[in-house]
């Protein structure tokens, strides 16, 4: 009987395995949302000089929990005007788009279970980062529809600016990209994190670094880029309407965009789970270690810096970023060249 | 123009040590039920009725209190102390003293019209309650604060416990 059952999925073993990768990444992914979000209060309160949440559990560590439950308590509210479909499908597609990003970065090295290899990724993609840009780019449809079919006003605009700053960053973040696809040579992720072995590429490509990580910041519609969701001027812009679960789903959508962009800043310019300190070797520790890292710089950013004018916004991304990523990413291809050919 | 940037980066960085420098400081918070914030001198909280050296009602009943009031908050009515068992060292004292907490805006113009520094304003700031019948104050509620209690205003208008 077993036998049987063995038998009838030995062909298929890949594809449990790959649900079971699937579950793991998206249940994990979704559960780090709410410790990311007490990270985020504890650490801007300490920015702020004072304590942030303390009362709920220990360190206030529930506290994520308990807004969650109150969360989904919640009325669900929807106005007579909202396209009912629509209204429905944005925090959906805000939300699938960030998870399956996330899906296709690798955070370590294959190991092997009774002859199988499992690698530690949703899917090892020949063309992950053009993978991950094209579905993070999808987002932006969440966003934009959101705002359209509230049919309110102010959830347009926020809806509109959203969609206009995520596309003109997105174009810098991918020149950004591309130095380093030429200096590993390989769109793949896991075949980029192999090539920086040696040396992280962030201090090769160090301008590189900084541009793609200011535009990601801008991505993931962080301060100081948070024009679509500014609170003080649009009221959460373009989930203005929304309330619930819903609402909360556009932060979920956030907050993994965030983990995803710290990803991707680590497989391509910190070496992903390539330590460089011998005896310190656990892949995996090693890559949180490093995106923990990153959040918290997202988070420090938050705290820090005012939020920019939309039309300074929109200067920046066009007139200084995008130019000075044409030529950073022209300089290295000329130096790729010219170590090719030497 | 590289100037600038330079210039630019170099004031986004300082902005970012100033954070990071919050960061380590020690946190302002009180964590409040458990502890207390100790108000300055000159804070005006909720209000109490002074005695004298001699444990007798300081309160003359000459209501200017309630006349000072700008939001007419305080209820005085005097009488005439009997000579052999006097309540205050004036001529009258105030039978009723009503002070209404949820109308007075803290302001401590009666602290300062009081001409025998009898109604002062004490750091007491925690004034929150499930009645509003409890809001009305009455001589008993304004003459409880640590018995015998004697203050004495200085001359910057500080009230202050006067230790025997």
């Amino acid at each position: 009987m077993i036998d049987d059952i063995l038998n009838f999925l030995d062909p298929y073993w890949w594809l449990i395995i790959g649900v079971v990768k699937a579950v793991i990444i998206a249940v994990g992914l979704l559960s780090t949302v709410p410790l990311l979000v007490w990270l985020e209060r504890r650490l801007m309160g300490r920015f702020q000089v004072r304590l942030g949440p303390n009362r709920v559990g220990p360190f206030g560590l529930v506290q994520p929990m308990v807004d969650a439950i109150k969360l989904l308590f919640k009325e669900n509210i929807v106005q007579k005007s909202a396209d009912k479909f629509l209204f429905y499908l944005a925090p959906a597609i805000v939300v699938f788009t960030a998870i399956v990003t996330f899906s296709a970065i690798p955070f370590g090295e294959p190991f092997e279970v009774g002859g199988e290899t499992i690698g530690l990724w949703g899917a090892n993609l020949n063309i992950g980062l053009l993978f991950i840009f094209a579905v993070s780019s999808m987002g932006i449809y969440g966003i934009v529809i959101a705002g359209f079919s509230s049919n309110n006003k102010y959830s347009l605009m926020g809806g509109l600016r959203s969609s206009a700053q995520m596309i003109s960053y997105e174009l810098t973040l991918g020149l950004t990209a591309l130095c380093v696809v030429i200096m590993s040579g390989s769109l793949n992720l896991y075949d980029i994190v192999k090539s920086q072995s040696s040396m992280p590429y962030a201090i090769p490509l160090f301008p590189a670094f900084v541009l793609f990580f200011i535009a990601g910041v801008a991505e993931t519609n962080r301060a100081p880029f948070d024009l679509p969701e500014a609170e003080q001027e649009l009221v959460a812009g373009f989930f203005t309407e929304y309330s619930g679960m819903k609402f909360a789903m556009f932060f979920m959508g956030e907050y993994v965009n965030m983990i995803t962009m710290s990803a991707l800043v680590t497989v391509l310019f910190l070496g992903g789970w390539n330590s460089y300190i011998p005896g310190l070797d656990i892949p995996i520790l090693v890559f949180a270690f490093k995106v923990f890292l990153l959040l918290c710089v997202f988070i420090w950013l938050r705290s820090t810096f005012p939020r920019i004018r939309y039309d300074r916004l929109m200067t920046f991304g066009w007139k200084i970023l995008l130019p000075s990523s044409l030529v950073i990413m022209l300089v290295y291809s000329a130096v790729k060249v010219y170590s090719l050919s030497a | 123009m590289i100037q600038a940037v330079i210039k630019g980066a170099y004031n986004l960085l300082v902005g970012l040590g100033v954070t990071f420098k919050n960061m380590l400081s020690k946190p302002v918070t009180f964590q409040y039920p458990e502890q207390k914030r100790v108000m300055p001198d000159r804070y005006r909280g909720r209000h109490f009725l002074n005695r004298d050296e001699d444990g007798m009602e300081r309160c003359i009943g000459c209501s200017l209190c309630s006349v000072n009031c700008p939001v007419g908050c305080i209820h005085v009515v005097a009488a005439e102390n009997d000579p052999d068992n006097p309540v205050s060292k004036g001529e009258r004292y105030a039978e009723v003293y009503e002070i209404n907490l949820l109308r007075c805006i803290y302001c401590g113009y009666c602290e300062e019209a009081c001409p025998v520094d009898a109604v002062v304003l004490r750091e007491h700031y925690e004034l929150a309650d499930y009645d509003r019948k409890k809001y009305i104050a009455t001589k008993g509620d304004l003459l409880v604060y640590p018995e015998p209690n004697q203050f004495s205003v200085n001359f910057l208008g500080n009230t202050k416990i006067v230790n025997k």
